[in-house]
């Protein structure tokens, strides 16, 4: 009989979803991203959290972005012993920074390395990891 | 209250090993504060207060530590802020002995990474474990050299820094580092493999095995002992991340330590005669010299080449051979305060640096592009 062949289980590191996280996650589950914006003075800020950091509100409102930016910076890594990630190099990590201000940690995908570069705009890709868990990765904006 | 001058590093001892299979980490450990109570000419008996951390698999290595060489001791720290740790460790010591809290204080590291064959730049974190902040990094595939080589992409943007310049520090070091290393051009460095780009294999530290040890006591015991004493004149430390999303990733924690070491010691960047910068990477030794202040944000590409960081150049740093070409076995801030002692002492040999009566050691710690701290350390033979 012919070996099924079994879709390959998702072997990259996946992060903790807690309660206090839960919300940001479970909004990209639905393709949607979140910065978080403090109802008492305003500051923004990412990854969310319970406290706003400049005045120490817990009240916040979700900003849903517009999944556009630009590169900050990145690197194309050669080398990673990770498990996942040893499979799938040359892969470009970067900060991406939204246009709502806030930079974040992705990577840039559909891009070939030579191609990157900093300033260059990007739009947001969602990817389904597991049933958990969706990444807010960014690709050349179109 | 000052504590410039009131507080002394009495003895110093760097492990000869770089790659020890044979030995246990505590071992290392061991060897190293006999040595450097040894330079001192004080006994174990002597000391009341340990530093340490970054050992042992328990979280608490320090008390498995003091465990080993049977200590008590009436002080312990063991601030655990990466590689710059013992540079923070020293003034953490200087502070405690000068309250009264202990009288000798031995400040140690050791590490098996080469023998344990850790992959200490280039394996990433874990998933579902660490701290907040990672749940945000590590799906991503962060290393600890991808890292710092946003930092030098960045760089390069802005300011038009090259991979040429970067080299020359790797070059430099290579130099510093003779007798345990062939000589390296930019050419090689260059050719080597991208690891990260823009960072090339040769901006890499080295992964050895090692450990070292320092004595820390009073200046008024110290001018009794063995050695002449080296006196801690200011010190500053203090950490950079993200900043919920705002950091401007080129301003490091070494700006905000160096500008409160400064102002604490009381001298001013044209006294320091050398330095010891913490050189995991090429780029961490060109960002940390701007943000300490020896030249401005965006004139380190210039500022490190033509030679000037050479042991006998305008400014010679790394006289050791640093992390790119000497030792680097995971936590290499011990090593910056030894060599700088040696240098305040005039025991460099070859690579000494003439006249040198002010040193400067900056430690950094985690990775400039996620989260790191910044330790600075000023030390004076007068």
């Amino acid at each position: 009989m012919a070996e099924q062949t079994q879709p390959k289980k998702y072997s990259k590191p996946l992060p903790h979803l807690d309660e206090e996280n839960r919300p940001w996650w479970e909004a990209l589950q639905r393709h949607e991203l979140y910065i978080q914006k403090c109802r008492e003075c305003g500051d923004t800020r990412y990854y969310p959290r319970a406290l706003c950091t400049s005045c120490m509100s817990a009240k916040t409102e979700w900003m849903k972005c517009s999944g556009r930016g630009k590169v900050y910076t990145f690197t194309t890594t050669y080398q990673n012993q990770t498990p996942g990630f040893r499979e799938s190099i040359p892969y470009i990590m970067a900060y991406v920074e939204l246009d709502e201000g806030l930079k974040m940690l992705t990577n840039i995908i559909d891009c070939a390395p030579e191609q990157v570069k900093i300033g260059m705009p990007v739009e947001v890709v969602y990817e389904d990891v597991t049933p958990e868990v969706t990444l807010a990765k960014f690709r050349p904006a179109r | 209250m000052s504590l410039s001058r009131k507080t002394a590093v009495a003895g110093v001892f760097e492990h000869p090993t770089r790659f020890a299979p044979d030995k246990s980490l505590f071992q290392i450990m061991g060897e190293s504060v006999r040595g450097a109570l040894d330079d001192a000419g004080l006994t174990i008996k002597d000391v009341n207060g340990v530093c340490t951390t970054g050992i042992g698999m328990s979280g608490m290595g320090i008390v498995g530590f003091c465990d080993y060489l049977n200590l008590t001791p009436n002080f312990v720290d063991s601030t655990s802020i990466g590689g710059s740790s013992f540079v923070a460790h020293t003034a953490h010591a200087a502070a405690a002995i000068h309250a009264g809290l202990c009288d000798v204080c031995v400040v140690v590291y050791g590490s098996t990474a080469a023998s344990s064959r850790f992959a200490i730049g280039t394996g990433g974190g874990a998933g579902g474990s660490g701290d907040p902040c990672d749940q945000y990094e590590v799906p991503f595939g962060p290393t600890t050299v991808g890292a710092y080589a946003m930092i030098a992409q960045r760089h390069m943007h802005d300011y038009g820094t090259t991979s040429e310049q970067l080299a020359e520090i790797a070059v430099t070091m290579r130099l510093h580092a003779a007798k345990y290393r062939e000589p390296i051009t930019v050419a090689d460095v260059l050719a080597s493999r991208i690891i990260s780009s823009p960072l090339h294999l040769l901006d890499c530290c080295i992964i050895s095995d090692g450990g070292g040890a320092l004595v820390i006591t009073s200046a008024e015991r110290a001018r009794d002992l063995k050695k002449k004493p080296v006196y801690i004149l200011g010190a500053g430390e203090t950490v950079r991340h993200a900043a919920r999303g705002k950091r401007d990733f080129l301003e490091i924690a070494a700006a905000q330590s160096g500008r409160l070491a400064f102002e604490r010691a009381g001298v001013a960047h044209k006294d320091i005669d050398m330095a010891m910068i913490y050189d995991s990477f090429t780029i961490t030794v060109l960002a940390t010299l701007e943000n300490l202040g020896f030249c401005k944000r965006g004139e380190g590409g210039a500022f490190v080449s033509g030679g000037r960081l050479r042991f006998d150049g305008d400014f010679p740093i790394n006289t050791d051979g640093g992390g790119l070409s000497s030792n680097h076995p995971g936590m290499r801030g011990i090593f910056l305060v030894i060599e700088a002692t040696k240098q305040l002492r005039c025991e460099c040999g070859p690579r000494q640096v003439k006249d040198c009566k002010i040193a400067l050691a900056h430690g950094t710690g985690g990775a400039l592009g996620t989260r790191h701290s910044g330790a600075t350390l000023i030390l004076s033979n007068q």
